[in-house]
Formats: C-alpha cells, structure tokens, sequence
C-alpha cells in the first residue's frame, strides 16, 4: 500500500519535472532552431519551427564566422587563451601563496590573507577605472599579459579556498617529507600539490567559468580595436541591432555556447561539486 | 566558533616546516603579492583617493574635498539606479531561494531522472551575462511585438525581463548549494521525526529548514551581493534603456539601470563625470561591504548550533 502511493507521487513528480526542464531549455532551443532560418522568418515569427521555406542550413554559420569587422574564430581563440593561461596562473601562484600563509603564520602572511578575504566583497566597479588606468601604464593591456590582472584580482577568492584546505592537510606527511631531505620547493611539488587536487579542480573550474565569461574587465583593459573575447564580440553584434543579421548573429551565440554545453555535459560531475564546495567555503 | 578552529591549526606550524618556507618567500608568495598589488590594493587606493579629486586621467586629478559625494548624492539618476537596484535584489532575492529551494527538496526525493533535471537546471549558469541578455533580448522583444510594443519601450519590462533572466541564471546554481545542505540533515533526525508521529509539513519546518540554516545563508548572501553587482546581464538585455530626461534637474534617467551601469554609464558621460563616477564607486562599495556584512550577522545568529 505504502510504496503504491510513493511510487505514483514519485511519477507525478517526474512527469512535472519532465514539463519544467522542457520550458528550461526553451531559449536555447530558441537559439538553435533560429539559426538555421532565414532572416525573414527571424523577424516574422521567432517561435515557429524552421520549415522548408525558412531553413537555410548551415549558411548562417558560415556567413557568422566571416560576418562583422572581426573574425569569430580570433575572438574565440583570444578567449581560451586569455582563460585557459590565467586559470593556470591562479592555480599555481595561488596554491603556493596559500600553502605558505597557512604554513608560515607570520604577521605578512595573516595580513595579507586578511587582504585577500576584504578583495572578495569589493565589487569590480570600485576598481575599474584605476585598474584600466594601471594595467596601460604597466603596459598589460596585451592578452599576452591580461593573465597577470586577473591573478591580481582573482587572488582573493582562489587563496581564501586554499588555505582553508591546506589547513586541514596533516602537518606529519610535509614533516616526513622534511626529515627525508626533501627541500620545500620539492615538498610543495610532490607532495603539497597532488593532496590538493580536489581543491585545484574546484577553484579551477570557479576561475575558468568566471575568465571565460567576464565582458567588462577586457573590454576595459584590452585595445578592442585589435584583441576582443567572445563576450565583447557579442556585446559588439547588439551594439549593432537592428542592421545586423539576425541569423548571423543566432548561429554565433550558438558557436559561442556549445563549447560550454558540451564541455559542462562530459565534466558535469566536477563542475557540479565545484561550484558546491566554492559556495560552502564562500 | 570557526575562527577559533582557525587559530587553532595555525598555532601547530612546526619550525621544522616553516623555515625552510620562509626562505623561499621570492618564489612563493611574492609573484601573487605583487600580482594582488597591480589588480587589486593600488587600483583600490587610488580610487578612495580619486573620489576626492576633479580628474580625467589619474595624474591630473586636483583634489575637490567632497563635492564629488555631494554631487553623487544629488543626482537623480543615482537615486533611481538605488530603488531600482533595490527592488531587483528582494524580488530576485525571494524569487531565485523560493524556487531553487523547492526544485532541490524535490530533487532530493527518491524519483526517477532526478540527475538529468539537476544537469538541465543548472546548464544556463554556465552561459556568460553578455551572452545571456542577448539571448533573452531577443526573447522578449518576439514576444512582445505580438502585442505591439518592445522590451526598452517601458522599465517595467526591463525590471521583469531582468528577473526572469537572473532566475533562469542562478536557480540551478542555488539549487547544487542546496541539494549539497539537504543531503547533509542527518538521517537519525528525520527518523526520529518520523517515530514521534510528525507530518510532512512540521518535518519540513521543524527538522529540515533548521538544519539547512546555512545553505540559506550562503544562498541569501549569493542572491543578494550578485544582484547588487549585476553589470553584464543589465548591459546587455536593456542598456538602461527607455531614457527619461527629469524636468526638475534637466539631467537624463537611465530607468531600467542597476547601480553598476549607472556607475559605468556615469563615468561615459564625459571627463568631468570621472570624479562624480569615482565617489558613486565608493558609495557603492561602501553599501554592498554593509549589506554584505549585515545579512551574514542576521542569518548566521539563527543558524542551528551543531
């Protein structure tokens, strides 16, 4: 009698939420059938299925690739390497800051941690006209050396996330290593950084998702005139509305998130506890 | 009780760790410390110190005292930019914790493709703000020429789309934080719950929510500091736009602009605007630190002691 009724609410359940994921993925799915129509069909009739009047193909991802004053494929390749480089940045400098803070306690060493928790609640607007301002002076206003900003303001979230896990490894494993001669370079090497791979794949993924996607900071610091990411490119085609090419502009949208979708569909597992474990520490 | 915890694991430094360490301080911490200097600590004194100051570019600012603040107080813009901000963040606030709550107390139930609608959930956190606002742009602006009128013609589109956009956005993030809260009440609890005869509802309010107190701190906080900082969903879904020009003050409203893009927007209007932008950028910082600040005091007081 008992599991009966759990088994029908549980399908009343899954039916309602068969309904709501379905309504979900409405705009996406509003991306990909619109990319493959014709202008014309666009403007009249955004919802309605491509049929054989209005489906083009692939004609508008080939005209998106070229369309505009700038090629896609320059700003997609701008934006791995501005995300893929300053990722790696973060992991490895932030890593080797954290394991010293929470290792060597000394007054430098809680002051700037202090620092660095103060740098998570100052929201980027604070900043933004100086830090432009800095970044041209120093001359970083170059995706070559972007990755050296982003180190600087992303230190705070990725360091406060590394301490809290390097405190919690045991002391006797890096005393051992001490005791056998190994020096703390090669201690912090071989054997800080593989306990704390969790932690590097849950900080990785938070930086990644967060350089991938930011508009502002590189549309400040970047000369957009010769190095643009997706994200301004994209903010370039609505700049423009109205003149643009509509189905254009829908198969770019689309090339600019179906590396995500299939990225985020292969690592869901770690993304998922990522997010988790960056929200619990924050 | 965490802090005390703190000090506690970094009172067992051993010397026989911490020495060695600090003679490698040039490779270790220096790199992010100048780093950290250059992104964040100089621009952020700079600006304090700019906020006083008449400037175009940083190294002709004269100093002014307050008038920028005086000024950025005055300013109907700003004042709009607030209410409008204020408003988003308890409707988005309540919106985004509600429902997030809701699908992640049904997820956690026994039901078939309970994974599959989490993945779908969550999927649209991924997609950039710029990215976001575009899409649902154009969305709104389909949906509405049935009715003869589009997104920027009236605020009030702009406020909703902004919600409805924010909410797609951030349900499944909060709804991962909270799924990770509900799975950790502990199984003894509900059980005793169910003994003593308790229904469904009282279980709910009673045993569940108390112990997922701090999910609901961290989500609250999340909402409430990512909708006072939205920029790049606003920037892009509306611009600000519909624009009133204010008879009394003779200055141009953005009507549907967060303080972010009132803050950036200021800053565009021309060189004499840098300061005034400068000192809304620290008004603004100085409310979002507050507001940060206050909600953690308020939730975490009623957080259940373990």
């Amino acid at each position: 009698m008992k599991v009966k009724r759990y088994s029908t609410g549980s399908t009343i359940l899954t039916i309602v939420f068969t309904v709501l994921c379905l309504i979900w993925i409405v705009p996406i799915f509003e991306v990909i059938t619109n990319s493959v129509k014709t202008n014309a069909s666009i403007n009249q009739s955004a919802f309605a299925l491509p049929n054989s009047e209005s489906f083009v193909g692939i004609t508008n991802y080939i005209k998106g690739l070229t369309f505009g004053n700038y090629p896609f494929l320059k700003s997609a390749g701008y934006s791995v390497w501005i995300s893929v480089v300053s990722t790696l940045l973060i992991l490895l400098c932030c890593s080797m800051a954290a394991w010293y803070i929470a290792r060597v306690g000394s007054s430098f060493a809680r002051g700037f941690y202090y620092l660095c928790l103060f740098s998570m609640i100052v929201p980027f607007q604070m900043v933004m006209f100086t830090l432009t301002n800095t970044a041209d002076e120093l001359h970083l206003n170059t995706p070559w050396t972007i990755p050296i900003i982003y180190l600087g303001f992303g230190a705070g979230l990725a360091i406060f996330m590394f301490v809290g896990f390097v405190k919690g490894l045991p002391l006797e494993i890096e005393e051992a290593a001490a005791i056998d001669g190994c020096g703390p370079v090669r201690t912090f090497f071989m054997v800080v950084l593989p306990m704390l791979k969790p932690t590097l794949i849950s900080v990785g993924i938070l930086e990644l998702m967060w350089v991938w996607n930011d508009y502002l900071l590189p549309y400040l610091v970047l000369d957009i005139t010769k190095y643009r990411t997706i994200p301004i490119h994209v903010q370039y085609l609505k700049g423009s509305y109205g003149t643009v090419d509509l189905g254009a502009t829908m198969a770019i949208i689309m090339m600019a998130i179906l590396p995500i979708i299939i990225v985020y569909l292969f690592c869901q597992k770690y993304i998922i506890k990522g997010v988790a474990a960056g929200a619990v520490k924050g | 009780m965490r802090k005390k915890k703190k000090r506690d694991s970094s009172a067992v430094t051993s010397n026989l760790i911490r020495r060695p360490i600090q003679r490698w301080f040039p490779l270790f911490i220096l790199p992010v410390f100048v780093c950290f200097c250059i992104g964040f600590i100089w621009p952020f004194l700079q600006g304090i110190y700019l906020s006083f100051c008449s400037f175009n570019v940083p190294s002709d600012a004269t100093w002014v005292g307050l008038s920028n603040y005086s000024k950025a107080f005055h300013d109907a813009s700003f004042a709009h930019a607030f209410w409008f901000t204020a408003a988003f963040a308890v409707i988005s606030i309540i919106v985004i914790n509600v429902f997030a709550f809701t699908v992640a107390y049904a997820l956690t139930q026994k039901m078939r493709g309970s994974n599959l609608f989490r993945t779908v959930f969550f999927m649209p956190n991924l997609i950039g703000g710029v990215v976001l606002g575009y899409i649902w742009s154009l969305i709104f602006d389909a949906i509405l020429k049935n009715y003869g009128t589009y997104l920027t013609a009236n605020p009030t589109y702009g406020f909703w789309g902004l919600v409805i956009l924010v909410a797609w956005q951030q349900i499944g993030y909060m709804m991962i934080i909270y799924i990770a809260g509900l799975q950790a009440v502990p199984e003894d609890m509900l059980e005793a719950a169910k003994i003593d005869g308790a229904t469904g509802s009282q279980t709910l309010f009673k045993v569940i929510i108390p112990n997922v107190m701090p999910s609901i701190t961290i989500c609250t906080f999340l909402t409430l500091t990512n909708s006072f900082k939205m920029f790049d969903q606003n920037l892009a879904l509306t611009g600000g736009l519909p624009q009133v020009i204010d008879k009394v003050n003779k200055i141009k409203i953005n009507m549907s602009e967060l303080l972010a893009l009132n803050i950036y927007s200021t800053y565009n209007i021309s060189n004499k605007y840098h300061g005034v932008a400068q000192a809304k950028a620290v008004i603004f910082f100085i409310l979002v630190a507050v507001l940060a600040l206050t909600q953690q005091y308020m939730t975490r007081k009623k957080e259940v002691q373990q």
